[in-house]
């Protein structure tokens, strides 16, 4: 098997891009992936996305994504695994190069969201979830994640306020990145004194529903050298492990487990042969703020019951054991649903390229853990800097 | 949503009416919705299993900003609720204050409308859960 590396990155800004297409974000973070690597042609695209059918009537993103890049007649697909869509075009991508199949592969993830009214936005999430048995009975995105938050809560005894300490450490970092939708701080009592959307889950655990598009160029080391690509640029898709649970939360075996992102993690600690004990920075799935605490425990950086717990600590901070959403993660940067893994692949890679605006000092390694439904599908990938 | 729909609801009608499961003949695990394939143990020989429609509630929500098509009902409350025979169900409470939801409390199955299309579209019926009437 081949190794992979990622040599050019590219993103347009989170956000509400009313003047803008899907063709065009979706263009715009591929051309500036391509440019960051100085090249002019790939022999693939993998688009991660997770909706367009639904938001702008617009399936075949990898034939439209294509064309209106100008990459001739390459094979395009678009990959789907709900929000994780984005994590599993990466490794996709990453795959198809391992495999020596395909040279140099471009990996977007996509998402417009905005063009739909929010309740039909809030329909359309939650298509991800099990439409005969959740959404049937109006179950929207959120309260399944609010089921879980209370549970969590009443389970280990954690109050609203300590799970409001994610998104506090979400918009501090994000209020240092020029792409992310919200650049302000926030407080807990801002957290606090937000509306319920479905209690105990509060406007501001919840990410935002935006538009976006990151890009990431990857190849193999030889064709990397071949490209004349510095090696500061590099950065290796080191581990890789995605895994899926019930596609419906009452299903599952533990409420408070990610089992799904457990065996992922294990498959790419496996794989890369780190341990989370090494790795410098977490980009992780805080689509709201229980997903961070659990993410964390299913990952290994906290015992069962204790990912909260790091948030009190302060050990997510940038200075931190721990830390996480450098870049402001879902909750700051904005979570354009299929582009959000693409999103965390770029952010790793800026971090361990050491040209992030909250940069970690002397990034090595670091870790994107990427959900798809309410844990029902979850990638975890181990980007390493060479 | 078309009235072409109709047969996506109809088509289960047992398990939304009446809370059929299925059981696995091999480990005994019971499942809610039912399985072709056992979860457990990855037996293939299933058969019917009429739940009671009893049990109690594990956690709760408030639905204020509902998926389109739901808009009418909110705020409603959503509940996982723990059954009698093991499986966990999500369902909507009924016949109850939000205020007094609990952690355990007590509730029975019942028959109730979900939600309504168009004026002269379908009407969608299937379980709630209230707390028992003594």
């Amino acid at each position: 098997m081949k190794k992979a590396v990622i040599i050019g990155v590219g993103m347009t800004p989170a956000g509400e891009h009313w003047k803008t297409p899907l063709r065009d974000l979706a263009v715009e973070a591929l051309l500036n992936a391509m440019d960051d690597a100085n090249i002019d042609k790939v022999d693939s695209l993998y688009v991660g996305n997770m909706i367009s059918g639904s938001f702008v009537e617009q399936e075949n993103l990898g034939a439209l994504i294509a064309d209106w890049a100008g990459l001739g007649h390459i094979p395009a697909v678009k990959i789907e695994a709900a929000c994780a869509s984005g994590g599993a075009a990466v490794q996709e991508g990453a795959k198809a190069v391992m495999s020596g199949l395909e040279d140099v592969v471009a990996v977007i993830g996509v998402e417009k969201m905005t063009d739909a009214w929010p309740s039909d936005a809030t329909r359309y999430l939650a298509y991800a979830a099990d439409a005969e048995w959740e959404l049937f009975h109006g179950a929207s995105f959120v309260a399944l994640n609010a089921l879980v938050m209370r549970y969590y809560m009443h389970t280990y005894g954690y109050t609203e306020e300590d799970l409001a300490l994610f998104a506090v450490n979400a918009h501090i970092n994000g209020a240092k990145n020029p792409y992310a939708m919200f650049k302000k701080p926030i407080k807990v009592e801002t957290v606090l004194k937000s509306p319920y959307i479905a209690d105990p889950v509060k406007l501001f655990d919840a990410s935002p529903v935006c538009d976006g598009a990151a890009a990431v160029i990857v190849t193999t080391p030889e064709k990397a050298k071949e490209l004349g690509i510095p090696k500061e640029k590099w950065v290796e898709v080191a581990g890789m492990g995605r895994a899926i649970d019930t596609i419906n939360l009452a299903n599952r075996k533990d409420l408070l487990t990610l089992k799904a992102a457990k065996v992922a993690a294990e498959r790419a600690y496996k794989m890369s042969g780190v341990d989370v004990k090494d790795i410098d920075l977490f980009e992780i799935h805080d689509a709201f703020t229980i997903m961070a605490a659990l993410s964390l425990e299913a990952i290994g950086a906290a015992e069962r019951g204790k990912g909260a717990e790091l948030a009190k600590e302060g050990q997510i901070a940038v200075d931190g054991d721990y830390p996480i959403q450098t870049m402001g993660g879902l909750k700051a940067r904005g979570h354009p649903v299929g582009a959000t893994g693409v999103y965390q692949t770029v952010e790793a890679a800026l971090q361990l390229r050491g040209e992030a605006p909250n940069q970690v000092p002397d990034a090595e390694i670091a870790l994107t853990q990427n959900i798809g439904g309410t844990g029902s599908n979850i990638t975890v990938t181990i980007l390493r800097r060479v | 949503m078309p009235n072409m729909q109709v047969s996506r609801f109809w088509r289960h009608f047992k398990e939304k009416y009446r809370l059929v499961g299925s059981k696995c003949k091999k480990c005994g695990k019971i499942h809610f919705p039912p399985r072709q394939v056992c979860n457990e143990c990855g037996s293939r020989e299933m058969e019917e299993i009429q739940l009671s429609g009893r049990g109690k509630v594990i956690s709760w929500t408030i639905v204020r900003n509902p998926p389109s098509g739901f808009e009418y009902y909110k705020p409603y409350p959503l509940a996982l609720i723990e059954l009698e025979e093991g499986p966990i169900v999500l369902a909507q409470l009924t016949d109850v204050d939000p205020e007094e939801i609990t952690f355990g409390m007590e509730v029975e199955m019942v028959t109730r409308k979900i939600r309504e299309f168009n004026e002269d579209g379908i009407i969608l019926y299937g379980y709630k859960f209230r707390p028992p009437i003594k």
